[in-house]
């Protein structure tokens, strides 16, 4: 037991100086770090090319940027959005952090693969970084060819590298996890008594480690056929340019399961501790997690519907896609079924919980419309497909990103955010989340189609009024990029489980020691017990 | 400010079938969602958190609940599959005697041809009231055929054929758009569908093609080309007659049946020893950059205008 | 036993994250199969794409994998077999502390493997010779279908070049085992990385058991 004064408790932040300790650091928590600095990086690039998209749609003529530049805009911001931060977002920042410690681990099964991860991540967004400022990339963030094989003249080559290399950061992160899970959990750990974030990285991490080498193998397809023009998906030679959308699409849907797993498991710690009860239906959600992995690779066919796939492929595909919407409406329920007779705290964490359920039921039930063939045929590659994918995306994962991160900041800094500007954040992100999107439902069933620069001026008013919405939105990022780095040197001192939660993490000190246990835990309880935890010290209500 | 329009308009017998569809996927969701907001905004108040030392002891689990509210779902769910699936099939069902369109689709404009000859860029004229088949391809990337009045969606792929229908309901003029992403003028490749009274349709017509039917035009390439040198009405040549062809059964060298439909005609005429027909040999040139996609439909309506009419519509290969 | 597991002293058969050497090298084995799963599912994606335009073409895919040389092809093919049972020997060598063994399976393992890189080599200058290369001096005889048969000799340039890929990066796993096998770190109590280098090795070689027939024996017939 370490005995030296508060201020100098040794703990992973202090434990080692210098820029070599972090750079060749094996720390999952300095890992989780690294690639929260870097993914941040990406979120504000991609925040940028946002910005411009929507102040171009404020009118109806493409006036403020030429329609090659709108192009890249909306390229980019989809590349550096789904590639750069929602895909490792969650997992590499706080199941690095916190996944190894909510089992009883000292670290990652392989933490030098770990640190590998990371290094693939960067040198890949170096890669898409260089062809974003070296002219940038117009193919839309999927690549459909034969453009991006034969007609694009942008930086497509260096793009696929770079998301290339970062699918490998991808597939070493989900092997990683899925092997600490399966050999590190601490003595008494069984699988059911592991938190549900835990289960959800797990599905999570099996998803990654078989889909995302289906991307690889496509990009390099997409590499051979730009550079030797093989012609595997060039007609004039034989070959399928639809082909290519079912291998991407292969990927690519599972892939939306890796960026939305994590957030459900963050929000299934947030609802209860902010509940102080267990999650209602843990079995339920705990094997929700694993269904939607499984059914979310049988479902790609959807995003082909007026592709000139066939007919009954179509159909077996909405089919299957109805499947998997059903394991998110049970977490949906349970998780409402928490709060029943809870003790409901209101601090931020749970303001962003209640934010994503609300947005996730939202824009979960929108697939339901979307997964229906005779409504698909009218909404598909208009702006309801964008909403749809957008109420997910950042009302759902970056909200629960946004909690996770309050939640776990006084573990993970020693320090507490200040809670009302926090609160006010929330409402302004909700707020603004809203108007920006809600309107493209309406923009999208009246046929306004995605990815254009001008349009008719007709769908001008509901434009402005997304534009808008954008702009609070904005604001409402900014402001804890503001006020977390501000509570590094002035935020409140952070005890050891200010919120009063269970899970391993919490018995530590904040910030945890450099091995996170002094001595490795048995574990005799239930994940969700909060008798073991009343008169710790609270600090919000 | 004048009105905000708020829903499209309905100008197809598909239209007002999927606005019912939507209604119904509305309604659903309209429920769900104040359900859940209800239920959340109620529990967070009356359940608030009133003193630090409030532990709440309430069961984890109930079987019954969690069946019930997976079920019921399921159910409501299946009710949007085979509503939706049902409307999908008629889309790839066009009828018999559609007015017959061919389209195709190059960056960045819409090249249409009505079968009596006239052609029109990025303008649709079609007659009220009557079905309407497009046969479409793309000269280069892939597009899509969107009219959002009609409900209708078909991407429009280089390489190969895909078809779209819809009889129009209304008079008027309608957005057309590309929807599947193309490049820099992606957003420019639009145009107007207009549904015009049938006389007002037919008048349209007499006003313009010089260049006679597509089917005239169809035979006057199969003569520049030479096909006649193979390809004899009475079958004395090299090659297979073409007369009654189109729609037939055709039996290979390799023992395989395929339909003579629109995409073998155009196979053969630009990869001519993919499928060779039984019995003869593989002699005939590929036509492969002496005959543009518009080149390829006329000789294939010229085809089509040698013999009977195809049967009873069966689900259209995308 | 768990509870007096705590942080240690760090050596190569119990790393610091670990709290037993068992446990150390189930993980590290789980690991290693993991991450044959995803190169599955990597070549995975260039088997589809084969399968469905050797459906789609069949005739063409068989003419054009006659011209490649099934001799050599088979030849090779027992010489990535043989490699892979000296790579056995070199994992048993390690199970049993043998220093001298593991270096010397290691390095005909890699001596085979060159092997068969070398007449990969010889078979792909030999299409280059054939002009069987996709590209605008592209011709492959008795066929129309020239865009179709460079589809075949597009994947088959692509499969057997990741392949050969892997092969490569193999053969710089060996290198390095080799020179850590001198140091005689491998032993009964310690021999993993060895057991996982063959785990890949194999791996490579069974790519190649399901490349040989579907690139080299389209249709063929004893005789032929």
């Amino acid at each position: 037991m370490i005995t030296a004064a508060v201020q100098e408790r040794e703990h992973y932040l202090n434990a080692s100086y210098g820029i070599k300790s972090w750079l060749l650091t094996k720390d999952h928590k300095r890992i989780g770090l690294l690639y929260l600095a870097t993914i941040t990086l990406f979120f504000f690039l991609g925040g940028a090319f946002a910005t411009l998209i929507r102040i171009e749609l404020l009118t109806p003529q493409g006036d403020l940027v030429s329609s090659e530049t709108y192009n890249k805009l909306f390229t980019m911001h989809g590349v550096a959005m789904v590639f750069f931060f929602l895909i490792p977002s969650i997992p590499a920042t706080l199941g690095n952090f916190f996944l190894p410690m909510m089992i009883g681990a000292r670290d990652l099964a392989f933490p030098r693969i770990n640190l590998l991860s990371w290094y693939l991540l960067v040198v890949g967004g170096l890669f898409s970084l260089f062809a974003m400022l070296a002219g940038g990339v117009d193919t839309g963030w999927t690549f459909y060819t034969p453009y991006s094989t034969t007609y694009s003249n942008t930086w497509v080559i260096a793009t696929a590298v770079g998301i290339f290399i970062a699918g490998f950061s991808s597939i070493l992160t989900g092997l990683n996890f899925i092997v600490t899970v399966h050999r590190m959990r601490a003595p008494g750990m069984t699988w059911f008594r592991m938190p549900l974030f835990v289960w959800s990285n797990y599905a999570t991490a099996v998803i990654q480690v078989l889909g995302t080498p289906v991307l690889a193998v496509t990009l390099l397809l997409v590499f051979c056929e730009r550079v030797f023009h093989i012609g595997i998906f060039d007609p004039a030679l034989g070959g399928d340019p639809v082909l290519f959308q079912h291998l991407f699409w292969f990927y690519s849907h599972p892939a939306v399961y890796i960026m939305v797993l994590p957030a459900m498991g963050v929000i299934s710690e947030l609802v209860s501790v902010y509940s102080r009860k267990a999650v209602f239906g843990y079995g339920f959600v705990a094997f929700s997690s694993v269904a939607i992995a499984v059914l979310g690779f049988l479902v790609w066919g959807h995003h082909l519907f007026v592709s000139t796939q066939s007919v009954y492929a179509g159909m077996v595909f909405s089919f299957l896609s109805y499947f998997v919407a059903i394991p998110s409406a049970i977490k949906v329920f349970n998780w409402t079924a928490t709060l029943y007779k809870g003790s409901i705290s209101y601090a931020t964490p749970m303001l962003y919980a209640f934010g994503f359920i609300g947005l996730f039921t939202i824009g979960g039930l929108t697939g339901l419309f979307v997964a229906s063939l005779g409504i698909d045929v009218h909404v598909t590659d208009t702006y309801f497909v964008i909403a749809h994918f957008h109420y997910i995306m950042v009302g759902g994962t970056i909200m629960a990103y946004l909690g996770g991160l309050h939640y776990w900041w006084p573990k993970m800094t020693g320090r507490m955010y200040p809670e009302g500007w926090a609160k006010l954040s929330a409402l302004i992100i909700f707020l603004g989340f809203n108007l920006t999107f809600f309107p493209q439902f309406i923009l999208g069933y009246m046929g306004m189609p995605r990815r254009y620069a001008a349009y008719p001026p007709e769908f001008q008013v509901l434009h402005v009024l997304s534009t808008a919405g954008a702009s609070v939105l904005a604001v409402g990022y900014l402001m804890p990029m503001i006020y977390f780095i501000w509570s590094l040197r002035y935020g409140k001192m952070a005890g050891a489980n200010p919120w009063g939660a269970t899970g391993l993490e919490w018995k530590t000190d904040s910030p945890p020691p450099l091995h996170n246990f002094d001595e490795t835990p048995v574990v005799t309880q239930d994940a969700y017990d909060y008798s073991q935890v009343m008169g710790e010290v609270i600090e919000v209500g | 400010m004048g009105k905000l329009p708020l829903f499209p308009e309905q100008a197809s017998t598909f239209a007002p079938e999927v606005d019912h569809l939507l209604y119904y996927l509305l309604a659903v969701a309209v429920f769900f969602t104040l359900l859940i907001f209800g239920a959340i905004f109620y529990f967070a108040v009356r359940y608030r958190r009133r003193s630090e030392q409030e532990l709440p002891h309430v069961a984890h689990t109930g079987m019954v609940l969690e069946i019930v509210w997976s079920v019921i779902p399921f159910g409501l769910t299946m009710v949007m599959f085979t509503w939706g699936a049902s409307i999908y099939m008629k889309e790839s069902r066009p009828p018999a005697d559609a007015l017959q369109i061919n389209v195709v689709g190059k960056q960045w404009m819409w090249k249409l041809q009505h079968m009596e000859g006239q052609r029109e860029i990025n303008e649709l004229h079609i007659p009220l009231g009557r079905a309407v088949k497009l046969t479409m391809t793309s000269e280069d990337v892939i597009h899509s055929f969107f009219v959002p009045a009609f409900r209708t969606k078909q991407d429009v792929v280089p390489g190969k054929y895909s078809t779209e229908w819809f009889m129009p309901t209304k008079v008027g003029k309608y957005h057309l758009f590309c929807a599947e992403y193309c490049g820099t003028k992606h957003s420019g490749m639009i145009g107007w569908i207009y549904v015009m009274e049938p006389q007002d349709y037919a008048a349209w017509l007499n006003g313009g093609a010089a260049g006679g039917s597509l089917a005239d035009n169809g035979a006057k390439l199969f003569q520049d080309l030479a096909c006649t040198n193979c390809h004899k009405a009475d079958g004395s040549g090299r090659c297979p007659t073409l007369v009654g062809l189109f729609g037939k059964k055709v039996q290979l060298a390799d023992g395989r049946f395929v339909t003579a439909d629109e995409a073998y005609i155009r196979e053969s005429i630009l990869q001519p020893s993919a499928k060779v027909v039984a019995g003869y040999q593989p002699v005939m040139p590929t036509f492969q950059g002496l005959v543009t996609e518009e080149g390829v439909l006329s000789l294939i309506e010229y085809v089509k205008s040698l013999g009977p009419k195809p049967a009873a519509a069966v689900p259209e290969k995308r | 036993m768990a509870n007096e597991a705590h942080a240690h002293a760090e050596t190569l058969a119990l790393r610091e994250q670990f709290d037993t050497a068992e446990q150390q090298k189930d993980a590290s084995t789980l690991g290693m199969w993991i991450f044959l799963v995803t190169e599955i599912m990597f070549f995975g994606g260039m088997f589809l794409a084969y399968t469905i335009y050797r459906s789609t073409f069949p005739a063409v895919f068989a003419l054009a994998s006659s011209s490649l040389n099934v001799y050599i092809g088979a030849a090779n093919t027992v010489v990535l077999l043989c490699s892979s049972f000296t790579m056995v020997l070199a994992v048993r060598a390690a199970q049993l502390g043998q220093r001298r063994a593991i270096v010397i399976f290691l390095i005909l393992t890699l001596i085979l493997g060159g092997i068969f890189l070398g007449v990969k080599a010889y078979e792909w200058n030999e299409k280059f010779q054939e002009h069987h290369i996709p590209g605008p001096s592209f011709h492959l005889e008795g066929t129309n279908e020239q865009g179709h048969a460079q589809l075949f000799f597009s994947l088959y340039f692509a499969m057997t070049g990741l392949h050969a890929l892997h092969m490569v990066i193999g053969a710089g796993l060996l290198i390095f085992f080799i020179f850590k096998a001198r140091q005689g770190i491998y032993n009964a109590d310690y021999n993993t990385p060895v057991d996982l280098a063959g785990l890949y090795w194999h791996f490579v070689d069974i790519i190649w058991i399901f490349l040989f027939p579907l690139l080299y024996l389209i249709d063929r017939h004893l005789g032929k």
